[in-house]
């Protein structure tokens, strides 16, 4: 193995009184003190978030208004906190969306054991539970840390959706039925 | 009306000296409180931070502009800092020695109050001396005699706690005064032998040195001297690269670990009181004290340039605590050893070597 052998040069008198260097350290905290700071002065200036940010789940409609979650409850077993709790419930068959079947009655994240880590994000097959660009949850006691359904949609709102799974299967369904098979 | 400012000045009436007394006591007080804030500002601005910018008072946040000027500015801040101090609970340990636990606080502040009343800040156009305690001769004896008693408040501090951090602090304060002193006074030396004449009576006097700084200031007929001084006033106050007392990194919070509160404060400020009176003494034993620029120690004349005289002290003073500030920002802690290196084998020889030379230079010169 070939040994490289680092030349270590003696220190000078001037080095060693260690007065150049810390002439120079001064000059460096100098024009530090002259640029602008890079403080974001917090609740009057917030910062820009970047997309693909995680921030607190939500749930989402789609741009139909119709609510995108089937109460599969993957989110509510991949969850590693246990964070999530959803109560399923039934859709009712007069529903324009019958034919989806399942909806959550009740759908609650409790954000005290929230880790972030977006797995239900992930899992979720029909992309109806999204870690949005929401970064700041307060609440004075444990309950108001807890987002049930109605608080969920709100923070989600409307995202755009390519697909329209549910309204090209009930298309697909009438197109059957007419045709007799 | 100048009758009145000559009696507060210069009168020995009782009144007058307790009245001199409490108005250098809240001057050394607020700006201990705003070198607070100088050094909360400059490590800001040196991090790239804005610094305290949200203390204010309804009151005053209701004057426009002065005071978004003033809530900006942190100038708030020290009020707040001091309030927090004297309203937080008071704890008293149980396995600390009670008695010495609660004098170290006041032996800390009282020297570095008490050294100040030596110091000269300027001159009236009668020739009087503008001090606390005029006509007194010793002024440099006493201010070093009594600034360093401030360590007895560090080591009875360190000792009462009664638990290691506090110990090992008071036992390197200790040890790093009693190195730094001697090359401190040896510094002092070299720059009094060359000021003071044989005939003079009051050749320790603070004021004879300012007066023989009228022409050129002594930092530049002694910058060695100058040096090792300015070295040896940071290592005195304690203040970083030489926080051996403190050294939050290694010792918790040092000598005041096991202190909070009001007792806590009572240190702070006496830390800073050092940082006060060693910029004092650089001023007046090097950079000419109260004379405005080399070779034009007077501006104006009369009253104003009395007071022009006092006011240009205090720049000069707010000057020196901005670089003790902007040091302690910049070169982190020296290690014990090196500190302890430093002292023996570095600023003792120094100035030791310094003295001599100016010893044979004036036997030459005759």
């Amino acid at each position: 193995m070939a040994i490289k052998v680092v030349e270590r040069r003696p220190l000078s008198l001037a080095e060693r009184t260690y007065l150049p260097q810390i002439l120079a350290g001064l000059k460096v905290t100098w024009d530090n003190m002259l640029r602008p700071p890079v403080t974001l002065q917090y609740p009057e200036e917030r910062p820009t978030i970047p997309n693909g940010y995680r921030g607190v789940p939500t749930l989402v409609r789609d741009p139909n208004g119709r609510e995108k979650c089937v109460s599969c409850q993957l989110c509510e077993f991949v969850c590693p906190p246990k964070a999530i709790r959803i109560t399923p419930g039934e859709i009712a068959p007069t529903a324009s969306n019958a034919h989806v079947e399942k909806a959550p009655q009740e759908f609650e994240i409790n954000m005290l054991r929230c880790i972030y880590c977006g797995l239900c994000q992930e899992v979720c097959p029909e992309e109806a539970i999204w870690l949005q660009s929401q970064y700041s949850m307060t609440g004075t006691n444990r309950e108001m840390m807890v987002n049930n359904k109605a608080k969920l949609y709100e923070l989600g709102g409307t995202l755009p959706d390519s697909h329209y799974k549910w309204d090209r299967k009930k298309a697909e369904a009438e197109r059957q039925s007419e045709s007799g098979h | 009306m100048e009758q009145l400012l000559n009696d507060f000045l210069l009168s020995k009436a009782w009144y007058f000296i307790a009245a001199r007394g409490l108005t250098a006591i809240v001057i050394l007080m607020s700006i201990a409180a705003y070198a607070v804030l100088l050094e909360r500002k400059a490590s800001a601005w040196i991090q790239g931070r804005v610094g305290p910018n949200r203390t204010n008072h309804p009151l005053i946040a209701w004057i426009p502009f002065v005071g978004t000027f003033l809530q900006k500015g942190g100038f708030i801040q020290p009020a707040a800092d001091g309030l927090k101090f004297l309203f937080k609970e008071d704890p008293l340990p149980g396995h600390v020695r009670k008695t010495t636990y609660i004098l170290a606080p006041i032996v800390a502040l009282a020297p570095a109050l008490l050294a100040l009343v030596m110091l000269p800040f300027g001159r009236l156009p009668t020739g009087e001396v503008i001090t606390l305690c005029p006509g007194a001769d010793i002024g440099v004896l006493f201010m070093f005699a009594i600034s360093s008693l401030g360590v007895y408040g560090i080591a009875l501090a360190g000792w009462s706690a009664n638990s290691k951090y506090p110990f090992l602090g008071a036992v390197r304060g200790s040890a790093q005064l009693i190195s730094y002193e001697l090359a401190m006074g040896l510094s002092v030396l070299t720059v009094f032998l060359a000021t003071a004449t044989a005939d003079q009576d009051n050749a320790l006097s603070l004021v004879s040195m300012v007066d023989a700084q009228k022409g050129v200031w002594n930092i530049f007929y002694h910058p060695i001297a100058a040096l090792v001084f300015l070295i040896c006033i940071f290592a005195e106050a304690n203040r970083h690269p030489f926080d051996m007392p403190e050294s939050e990194t290694d010792l918790v919070g040092g000598f005041h670990t096991e202190y909070g509160s009001f007792k806590f404060g009572l240190f702070f400020v006496a830390e800073y009181s050092h940082m006060i009176i060693g910029s004092s003494l650089f001023i007046v034993m090097f950079l000419g004290g109260w004379h405005f620029v080399p070779g034009m120690p007077v501006l104006g004349s009369g009253l104003f340039a009395a007071l022009f005289g006092v006011a240009w002290f205090f720049f000069k003073l707010c000057a020196f605590l901005f670089f003790f500030v902007w040091v302690r920002w910049t070169i982190p802690r020296f290690r014990y050893d090196q500190v302890m290196r430093i002292g023996w084998r570095v600023l003792l020889p120094v100035a030791v070597l310094n003295l001599i030379a100016y010893f044979l230079w004036y036997a030459i010169k005759g």
